[in-house]
C-alpha cells in the first residue's frame, strides 16, 4: 500500500520528513519497504515560456516557437494547436528522459532543428488530455522545475500492511499512527465547493432515497447499507488536485465521480460504488443472496455464475453488482450519466472472502471488505463522499441519504488488567501511560472494577481481547523500551527426539567415511503405486511426494556427471511418504540413502591409479550404514538379484543396497546405492569385556567349495563345530583355478581360552572336528597343496 | 697416421671403448674429442679416409667403423647418465611431494547452520525435536489461530494432499503437538522442512528449512523473549551485532515481532544484500497467542510463552555468500566440497 507524504502531511497539518516518517511507521509495525519520489520521471521537465510563435517554413500545421527555458532561448518545433506566445508550458530539453523511459533527442522536424519539446499532459503521464500541450497557469519563472511549479513533488512510502490492520490501508489510518507518535491529531480537510450535506436517515431494513427504494434482504451478508442519490452531476475530468492525490498513491484518474469514490477509498478505507440511476430498472435496489445459477457480467466484461453464498446488489430485474467485489456493466457510470446512486456499505468479511475466492476476483474493494471496514464510521464516510462528489462533479441531493441498518453496531469493549500488561510484557507500565498510549490511537478508556474498560474504535476490528490491547501497549511504547535482560528459567520437560540424535550420529559416521550430505526435493514425479499425489502441484515434474530417496540422489549424480565429475559420494537423510486411504495424512518414514561412484580414494602418485568403488566397497558401506542406522540389529543378505537386502530382527525388510542403473557417460564408473530406514531404537549400551591375557593359536584352512556352497554356510558349520575355544573366523583369500572343481577359499581361525594357554594338540583336535563336519554336511574338503 | 692401415686404426679405437665405462667427467670429454671430434677424432679420420680405399676394404672398414661409432656413442651416453645420476640423486624422500589423502565428507551447509543454531539454543536449555511434514489443516492452521476463512491463511500458499491434509507451510504445527504431549516447562527447537507453493527462483524454493522455537512456562515475558533472541543473534553472528525488534503480525503470536540483525555484509551502513536498509530479517516471533494455548489445552491465564521461526537457508546464503537458493538442492560435488569442516 502506498502512502503519500503530502497527503499525510495535509491530514496532520504539518510537513513531514520522508526518512523520519518511514522510521516512525516501521517502529510501530507499519513497516516501510521503500521511500521513493512521486513523478521522479518528470525531474527533467521545466517551465518554458513561449516568447514568439512563428510559422514553420516547410509545414503548415507546425509552428516554430522561441522558448525561454531559463538557460537561454531556443527554437522548438511544435505541432500543438493551442500554443500561444506569452504562455508557459512544460518544456523538456534534448537529452531529457520522459515517462516511459523515452529519451528526447535533438532532431530535425521537416528540415528545421527542434531543441527539445513542449509537452502535453499525456506525454507527462499527468492525464489523458491529448488535444494540445499543457497550459500552465503559474507565476514560476522559466527554468523552474515542473514538479516545483505545480506542487507535484511528493514522496511515496510503500507500506507493508499486515492482514490484521485494514485501517492502515488508507491515508487516515497511517496518519493516525503518525499522530500518536508525534503528538498530533488527524483532521480531514474540508472540500472547496462542497455544500453542507445532511446526515443520513437511519432506517431498519428498507427505505426510499431520491425515488429509489432500497431493501436489504440479506442483512447477514450486508449488515449496513448507506445510499445517497445525487442528481445533475456532470461527468468530466477531476480537478488537478484530486488527480494528483490519486496518482500519488498509484491510482489512475478516470473521471470526477469515479475519482471521488477512489479518493474516499484511499483516504478513509471505505469502498464506494456509483450506479447510474437511469439504468436501474423498476426504481428498486435490493441487497439479497444470489440465486443459484444466476449470472452477471461485471465491469470488466467477464461473465460470472453465482451461488446463494454470494450477496448481490439487484434492481427490479436482476443482479447489477457483486456486493463488495465488482459492479456490473449494465449500471456503470458513463460520460452521459447525470444521476447517480452512491453505495456506501459494510459487507460481511467472510462472505466477501468466500465470494472473491470462488470467483477468483481480487479487487481493491474486496481486499478491504475482506479485512474489515469501519462499520461504525460508515455514515460519516457516506456524508464525506457526497460532499466530494458534489464539489467536483456538481449536482445535488434531492433528499438526505439513507442508512439501512437493522441493528446499530455497539462499540466493542475489551477489559484490560494493568497487572496482566506487566505479566506478559515483563515490565510494569503505569496505568496513566497505558491510558495515554491507547488513547493516542483512538481507544476510549474508563476504569471499572480495578480494570480498564477499553472501547475499541470501529476501524480496529483486529482488537477483540485483552492480549490485543497488551500488544498495542507494547507497540506504541516501542519494543526498544523493553530491556534485554536474561532472567532465570526452568529446564524443559521435553527430551531430544531420538530420530534427531540418530540422524546426527549417521551424519557423523558417513561424513567420516568420505561422503557428502545432499538435499533433494521431497516432491517429484510419481514413484510407484503408493506415492502420495499433491492436489495442486507447481509443475508436472513435482506431482507426488517421494517414496524413495535414491531417485533424487541418482538425479544429483547425473547432474554431477554432466558437470564432468566422476568421483561422486552423496548421502541424504530424509522423509519418504506412503499414501494412506481415508482422511489421514500419508505415513512418513525417515530414511538414509547413499550413492557411490568413481575412485575409492583420491589418486596418489605412489599408488596404482584408477581403483574404483566396487561391489565389496558397496557391501562394506552397507554394513557400516546398517550398523549406525539400525542399532537394534539387522542382517545383510543377498537379495536374490544382484544386491543385498537388509532385514530387521522381526524379518521386516529395512532396505537394500546394490549397483544402480543410471544414464552415465561412457567414462563414468559403476554406480552403487544404498537405502534403508533410519531406526529410532536406542543403541544397546556398551558392556566392557575383559581383555584376554592368554595367547591365541591361529590356524589357516584353505577349503575347496563346490559350486553350491556359499561362504556363509561354511562359516556356520565352522562356528558350530569349533567349540568354545574358537574365538574368530575370517576369510582372507579366495582362489579360483581350472584344476579346481569349485573354488578355494581360505579362512583364518583363531582359538583361545581366556582362562589358560591352549596346547597345539587340542586345537588340532578341534580343527579335525571342524573338517569332519564340513565334509559330512557340505562336502567341503581341505585343499591339497 | 696415414701410413697405419685403417683396420689397425679401428682396432686401436675399439680398445679405447672399455675406458669409457670408467672415465670421469673430464676424461669422458677427452675421449669423446679424441674419438669422435670433427677435426681430430680418430674415428672421424677413419671415416673420412674410406672413399680412398679400394672397394673391398671400403666395405669391411665402412661396416666396422659404423659399428664402432654406435658402440662409442651409446657407451658415452650410458656413462654420462651414470655420472649425472651419481651427482643428482637428491634426497631419498622428496618431502614436497603430495601426501596420500582420504575422501572426506561434509554435512550439508544448511545442516551446519541448523546444528549451530540448535546448539546455541541448547545453551539456553532447549531440546531438539521434530514433527510430521504432512499435517492436518487443524494443526497447520486452526490450532495456530489461523481460521481458514481469514486473510491470514493467504499469507502462505499451501500444497494440499487431500481434503483437510496439507504439506505443512511452517514448522509451527509442532508447537501444538508439543503442548498437547508435554507439560510445561517447555523449551524446544524444531528444525525441519516446510512447503509453500512458491516456484523456484534465486531466493525462493517450494521446499525450505525452518527452525521453530517454543517456550512455555509460568511467568515467561516479552523481556525473556527479547533476551533469548538477542543472546542467539549475538552468539550466532557476533557479540557486537545490533538486533532490532519490529512490531508485526502473526496469527499465533501476540505481541508479534519481526527480528532484524544488523546486516553482516555492510555492518549496517546499507548495501545490496540488505536492500540499503542496514538490516536483515532473521525471524518472525512473538509471545504465544492465548488462543493457541486454549486450542492446545494449556491454561492461558497461568502460562505464557514465546515462539519463533527462522529460515536457516536464507541465513546460510548470507553467511556463505551463496547467490541462489537452488544451489542447496543441486548437490554439485564442487559446491559441497567447499563446506568441508
Amino acid at each position: 500500500m502506498y502512502a503519500s507524504l503530502n497527503w499525510l502531511g495535509r491530514l496532520l497539518g504539518t510537513e513531514l520528513d520522508p526518512q523520519e516518517t518511514a522510521e516512525r511507521l516501521t517502529v510501530v509495525g507499519a513497516t516501510v519497504d521503500a521511500v521513493e519520489p512521486v513523478h521522479a520521471e518528470l525531474g527533467d521537465v521545466v517551465i518554458g515560456l513561449v516568447e514568439q510563435v512563428g510559422k514553420h517554413p516547410n509545414a503548415d500545421r507546425l509552428t516554430l516557437c522561441r522558448v525561454s527555458t531559463g538557460k537561454g532561448t531556443v527554437e522548438v518545433v511544435c505541432g500543438a494547436p493551442n500554443v500561444r506566445a506569452g504562455m508557459k508550458y512544460p518544456y523538456a530539453a534534448a537529452g531529457a528522459v520522459l515517462p516511459g523511459g523515452f529519451k528526447l533527442e535533438r532532431r530535425k522536424i521537416r528540415g528545421v532543428v527542434s531543441n527539445g519539446m513542449l509537452c502535453s499532459a499525456k506525454e507527462l503521464g499527468l492525464g489523458a488530455d491529448q488535444d494540445g500541450i499543457l497550459e500552465l497557469d503559474t507565476v514560476a519563472a522559466p527554468g523552474t522545475p515542473l514538479l516545483e511549479a505545480l506542487d507535484l513533488a511528493d514522496t511515496r512510502l510503500e507500506v507493508d500492511v499486515t492482514p490484521n490492520r485494514p485501517d492502515l490501508l488508507a491515508q487516515r489510518g497511517i496518519a493516525r499512527e503518525l499522530a500518536a507518535a508525534m503528538g498530533l491529531t488527524v483532521k480531514l480537510p474540508a472540500f472547496e465547493g462542497a455544500p453542507a450535506v445532511p446526515a443520513a436517515r437511519r432506517v431498519k431494513r428498507s427505505g426510499s432515497v431520491g425515488g429509489i427504494e432500497v431493501i436489504v434482504e440479506d442483512d447477514e451478508g450486508c449488515p449496513r447499507y448507506g445510499a445517497a442519490v445525487i442528481r445533475g452531476v456532470r461527468i468530466g475530468p477531476s480537478p488537478e488536485w484530486l488527480q494528483a492525490r490519486l496518482r500519488s498513491v498509484g491510482a489512475r484518474p478516470i473521471n470526477n465521480v469515479v475519482d471521488a469514490t477512489n479518493y474516499i477509498l484511499h483516504e478513509i478505507n471505505q469502498p464506494l460504488h456509483a450506479f447510474d440511476i437511469n439504468d436501474l430498472r423498476g426504481g428498486k435496489l435490493i441487497i439479497r443472496r444470489a440465486n443459484d445459477g444466476e449470472r452477471i457480467t461485471t465491469l470488466d466484461g467477464e461473465d460470472h455464475p453465482l451461488t446463494s453464498e454470494m450477496t448481490m446488489i439487484c434492481d427490479a430485474d436482476g443482479a447489477i453488482a457483486i456486493a463488495g467485489v465488482m459492479g456490473g456493466e449494465n449500471t456503470e457510470v458513463s460520460d452521459e450519466t447525470t444521476d447517480i446512486l452512491l453505495e456506501c456499505a459494510y459487507f460481511d468479511r467472510r462472505r466477501i472472502r468466500a465470494t472473491r475466492t470462488a470467483l477468483r476476483m481480487d479487487t481493491d474493494a474486496s481486499y478491504r471488505f475482506e479485512r474489515g471496514t469501519d462499520l461504525e464510521g460508515l455514515p460519516a464516510a457516506l456524508r464525506r463522499a457526497v460532499e466530494l462528489i458534489i464539489a467536483v462533479a456538481g449536482g445535488e441531493e434531492p433528499e438526505a441519504a439513507i442508512d439501512v441498518c437493522p441493528r446499530l453496531p455497539q462499540p466493542t469493549t475489551v477489559f484490560l488488567r494493568p497487572s496482566r500488561v506487566e505479566h506478559l510484557l515483563g515490565v510494569a507500565v503505569p496505568q496513566d501511560e497505558i491510558e495515554r498510549l491507547l488513547g493516542s490511537v483512538g481507544f476510549t478508556l474508563a476504569p471499572r472494577d480495578g480494570r480498564l474498560a477499553v472501547q475499541v474504535p470501529g476501524w480496529r476490528p483486529d482488537v477483540t481481547r485483552e492480549v490485543d490491547l497488551i500488544e498495542e501497549v507494547a507497540r506504541l511504547r516501542g519494543y526498544d523500551s523493553f530491556p534485554v535482560e536474561m532472567r532465570p528459567f526452568r529446564p524443559t520437560t521435553v527430551p531430544d527426539a531420538p530420530s534427531e540424535l540418530r540422524s546426527a550420529l549417521v551424519r557423523q559416521v558417513l561424513t567420516a567415511l568420505g561422503i557428502h550430505e545432499a538435499r533433494t526435493l521431497p516432491l517429484g514425479p510419481v514413484g510407484g503405486e503408493h506415492a502420495q499425489p499433491v492436489q495442486n502441484p507447481l509443475s508436472s515434474e513435482e506431482t507426488h511426494l517421494r517414496t524413495d530417496l535414491l531417485p533424487g540422489l541418482v538425479r544429483s549424480v547425473e547432474r554431477n556427471w554432466s558437470a564432468r565429475a566422476r568421483d561422486i559420494r552423496l548421502f541424504e537423510i530424509g522423509r519418504v511418504f506412503r499414501a494412506t486411504t481415508g482422511a489421514t495424512p500419508p505415513v512418513e518414514t525417515l530414511r538414509i540413502a547413499v550413492v557411490l561412484t568413481g575412485a575409492r580414494q583420491p589418486g596418489h602418485w605412489a599408488d596404482v591409479s584408477g581403483i574404483d568403488f566396487d561391489l565389496w566397497d558397496l557391501k562394506g558401506m552397507l554394513e557400516e550404514v546398517v550398523g549406525v542406522a539400525a542399532p537394534g540389529g539387522a542382517a545383510v543378505a543377498p537379495d536374490g538379484a544382484d544386491g543385498w537386502e537388509v532385514t530387521g530382527p522381526d524379518g521386516t525388510v529395512l532396505g537394500r543396497g546394490g549397483e544402480l542403473d543410471a544414464d552415465g557417460p561412457p567414462w563414468a564408473a559403476p554406480l552403487f546405492g544404498i537405502e534403508i530406514d533410519l531406526a529410532v531404537a536406542e543403541t544397546p549400551a556398551v558392556r566392557y569385556r575383559a581383555l584376554p591375557t592368554t595367547p591365541p593359536i591361529e590356524r589357516d584352512l584353505a577349503l575347496v567349495l563346490p559350486a553350491t556352497v556359499a561362504a556363509k554356510d561354511v562359516e556356520e558349520v565352522v562356528r558350530g563345530a569349533g567349540g568354545s575355544m574358537l574365538e574368530s573366523v575370517a576369510v582372507f583369500d579366495e582362489y579360483r583355478a581350472k584344476e579346481l572343481v569349485g573354488r578355494s577359499v581360505a579362512w583364518r581361525l583363531v582359538f583361545r581360552d581366556p582362562s589358560r594357554t591352549l596346547r597345539d594338540a587340542e586345537v588340532d583336535r578341534s580343527v579335525n572336528q571342524i573338517l569332519r563336519a564340513l565334509k559330512e554336511r557340505l562336502g567341503v574338503e581341505r585343499r591339497e597343496s | 697416421m696415414a701410413h697405419v692401415p685403417a683396420e689397425d686404426q679401428l682396432e686401436h679405437i675399439a680398445a679405447a671403448i672399455d675406458e669409457i665405462a670408467t672415465a670421469d667427467v673430464q676424461r669422458l670429454e677427452q675421449l669423446r674429442t679424441s674419438l669422435l671430434g670433427r677435426k681430430a677424432g680418430a674415428l672421424t679420420h677413419v671415416l673420412r679416409s674410406i672413399p680412398a680405399l679400394d672397394a673391398e676394404q671400403r666395405r669391411t672398414v665402412g661396416r666396422r667403423a659404423n659399428e664402432l661409432k654406435h658402440a662409442i656413442e651409446s657407451a658415452i651416453t650410458a656413462r654420462e647418465r651414470t655420472l649425472a645420476a651419481a651427482v643428482g640423486t637428491g634426497p631419498a624422500v622428496d618431502r614436497t611431494m603430495p601426501g596420500r589423502r582420504r575422501w572426506r565428507g561434509a554435512r550439508h551447509p544448511i545442516t551446519q547452520v541448523v546444528d549451530e543454531i540448535c546448539g546455541i539454543f541448547r545453551e539456553l536449555g532447549f531440546s531438539r525435536i521434530m514433527g510430521p511434514e504432512a499435517e492436518t489443516e487443524e494443526y497447520n492452521f486452526t490450532k495456530l489461530n489461523i481460521p481458514l476463512d481469514h486473510p491470514a491463511a493467504d499469507m502462505q500458499d499451501t500444497f494440499y494432499l487431500k481434503p483437510g491434509v496439507v504439506l505443512r507451510t511452517h514448522t509451527s504445527p509442532v508447537q501444538a503437538r508439543t503442548m498437547e504431549r508435554y507439560a510445561p516447562p517447555i523449551r524446544v527447537v524444531v528444525p525441519g522442512l516446510a512447503y509453500r507453493r512458491d516456484p523456484f527462483d534465486p531466493s525462493h524454493a517450494p521446499v525450505f528449512d525452518q527452525i521453530e522455537g517454543l517456550v512455555v512456562d509460568e511467568g515467561v515475558s516479552f523481556v525473556d523473549f527479547k533476551a533469548a533472541i538477542d543472546f542467539f543473534a549475538k552468539r550466532f553472528f557476533s557479540a557486537d551485532t545490533a538486533v532490532r525488534f519490529r512490531p508485526s503480525y502473526f496469527p499465533f503470536t501476540e505481541p508479534s515481532a519481526e527480528v532484524d540483525a544488523q546486516c553482516q555484509n555492510c555492518r549496517g551502513t546499507g548495501c545490496s544484500t540488505c536492500k540499503q536498509t542496514g538490516w536483515m530479517e532473521i525471524m518472525g516471533a512473538g509471545m504465544v497467542h492465548p488462543a493457541v494455548f486454549e486450542a492446545c489445552g494449556i491454561d492461558s491465564e497461568r502460562y505464557t510463552g514465546y515462539a519463533f521461526g527462522m529460515g536457516p537457508a536464507r541465513i546460510a546464503m548470507v553467511r556463505y555468500g551463496i547467490p541462489d537458493i537452488r544451489m542447496f538442492f543441486d548437490n554439485d560435488m564442487r559446491f559441497l566440497d567447499q563446506f568441508l569442516e
